[in-house]
């Protein structure tokens, strides 16, 4: 009996959560189909009553957001292959490769990541303008292509690859180069799946610095489109509900298909401190 | 291994290396040291264009920044911030993550998805969503307070719910993040310790603070820093949903440099800003790694 009084309070308790922790991405995706002015009612409604979808035709016509919405993913799978092409190379060799002032190299990249990013931006933006990268999409991907806690990940997987593997190859005859893409590369392919997912959505999800870097209105991505756009549009919630539907659906796409990945990632990240 | 073999594994060392190595000089730790020297100048708009005209000025920035009542106003919120987020979302993280482990949930594993996704959401687009939630009139958070007989809240309005409004935000955005690595670390604690106190004639409630908690206390202090440095970087939040108001009541650090740096290009002033916020995180990290050598002794 009082397992059964618990058992209900365990399932409400985790029924309310649920119900909190959804309501604004329900709530979101159903005003976003509400004709303009419903989801300002009185009292409030929760579902359309006449569903339409003009909101999103109006993002696509009038605001271009196809625009926004490929600029965003070009810099997101621009960087992510960038950064699991450098920091995989990076993270095997400080595991694998002997090489002199690797450990002290190293030591300072671990140090690095006590730094927080906004320390380097002025420079940074100082700099990228100096070189002609301030409001281009290169701009935008530089800090997420090589960013030092990818390095630390795959490094810390590398280390686990077994040496004999490495050696036998060797012994082969196998250039390095070989080695890698025939050998490490297969073995690695876990982590720089995590990496790959992290990084996307890590550079889809990027406010601050595309903030700073772009400029341009045309090349804006996507979040700092939407957040341009619900200064102009206070007044449409339907609208920059749709605008926030699209926005966040990708990631929650990728997430959906890659969840493994992606969580085996966070508790690897979880460990760097 | 041969002395050719060696010295081909080192020259592919370096090559593989070298690509990553010179993104991050160059664009890491170059910007890191050059923001150093550009908080001693006066660099501002007329230096953007002529870079030479910008001169020395010592720490006059820092000064002028430790003086700045809008700054200590700054540093006062995001304190707030995070000394109240933080807690906050690491106790709701571990209630989730204790419903979610209890042997009675029924479909724990699409709970924790449902806790879990706003992680993955984009905060630029939550931050919309929720200016819409608070809205005074219209927005459900106020409907639901009248659904318990509660006085509506102007909560973005009102200098006094303002930044209270973007930490629950903030929690519910997160909390998932902390949980799910607190269900590791629930799963880690060996069942033997909960039958042994079960065997005592422990309740719930005693085994929660007899064995889980004691237990779960790496974890819990890991996953509090770590979630009050990354509460330190607060910034889209206000910039959708206040710009830092009403009355500067949610102007956060990050904030305040952005503003001074890149809309009223003071960039010198805002280096300063930068720094104060890398010594604050520093202070915090180092905090944490002490407190991990203590643990490991």
């Amino acid at each position: 009996m009082r397992r059964g009084l618990a058992g209900l309070l365990v399932n409400v308790a985790l029924a309310l959560g649920a119900l909190f922790t959804a309501t604004p991405l329900l709530w979101m995706v159903s005003a976003s189909f509400m004709p303009a002015g419903q989801a300002s009612e009185l009292p409030p409604r929760l579902l359309p009553n006449h569903p339409t979808l003009e909101h999103y035709a109006t993002l696509f016509s009038r605001l271009d957001l196809a625009r926004h919405l490929s600029n965003s993913l070009l810099i997101a799978i621009g960087s992510t292959l960038i950064c699991v092409a450098l920091c995989g190379m990076a993270g095997y060799a400080f595991a694998k490769l002997e090489f002199r002032g690797r450990e002290r190299i190293f030591r300072l990249l671990v140090l690095g990541m006590l730094i927080p990013a906004q320390v380097g931006m002025l420079p940074l933006f100082l700099l990228l303008k100096g070189m002609g990268l301030v409001n281009t999409m290169a701009g935008v991907m530089i800090p997420m292509m090589a960013p030092i806690f990818g390095i630390f990940m795959v490094r810390q997987y590398a280390l686990g690859i077994p040496r004999d593997l490495l050696d036998a190859a060797r012994m082969d005859g196998a250039s390095e180069g070989r080695l890698f893409w025939t050998i490490v590369v297969p073995t690695m392919r876990p982590i720089l799946a995590t990496l790959a997912t992290f990084i996307f959505l890590s550079t889809w999800n990027d406010f601050l610095w595309p903030l700073i870097v772009l400029s341009d209105d045309a090349r804006y991505t996507l979040p700092v489109a939407l957040a341009n756009l619900s200064g102009e549009h206070v007044q449409d919630t339907e609208l920059m509900m749709a605008g926030a539907v699209l926005t966040v659906t990708p990631v929650l796409l990728v997430f959906l298909v890659l969840q493994r990945q992606y969580v085996r990632g966070l508790f690897l990240g979880s460990v760097k401190g | 291994m041969s002395a050719a073999g060696a010295r081909a594994q080192a020259a592919a060392g370096w090559a593989f290396v070298a690509p990553a190595l010179t993104l991050i000089g160059v664009f890491f730790f170059l910007p890191v040291l050059a923001g150093l020297f550009l908080s001693v100048t006066d660099f501002d708009i007329y230096a953007i264009a002529a870079p030479q005209v910008a001169r020395f000025v010592g720490l006059a920035n820092y000064r002028h920044v430790l003086v700045d009542p809008v700054f200590w106003k700054a540093l006062g919120n995001t304190l707030f911030f995070v000394l109240a987020g933080g807690p906050l979302s690491v106790v709701v993280s571990l209630g989730a993550a204790l419903l979610v482990t209890s042997r009675l949930a029924r479909a724990p594993a699409l709970y924790r998805s449902v806790f879990f996704a706003p992680v993955v959401t984009t905060l630029v687009a939550m931050a919309v969503v929720w200016r819409y939630l608070y809205h005074p009139r219209y927005g459900l958070v106020n409907h639901a307070l009248s659904f318990l007989g509660l006085p509506p809240v102007d909560w973005l309005g009102d200098p006094h719910w303002a930044m209270p409004a973007i930490v629950l935000l903030a929690v519910w955005r997160r909390f998932g993040y902390n949980m799910l690595i607190l269900i590791a670390g629930l799963q880690s604690i060996p069942d033997e310790l909960y039958e042994a106190a079960a065997l005592d004639g422990a309740g719930w409630w005693a085994r929660l603070r007899h064995v889980t908690i004691p237990n779960l206390a790496p974890t819990l202090l890991f996953v509090s820093v770590m979630t009050m440095i990354d509460l330190f970087q607060l910034f889209a939040e206000p910039y959708v949903m206040t710009q830092g108001g009403p009355l500067k009541a949610t102007t956060s650090i990050v904030l305040l440099m952005y503003e001074e740096g890149f809309r009223w290009w003071r960039m010198g002033h805002a280096a300063a800003i930068a720094f104060v916020l890398f010594v604050i995180t520093l202070a915090a990290t180092m905090l944490q790694l002490r407190l991990q050598r203590e643990r490991d002794a």
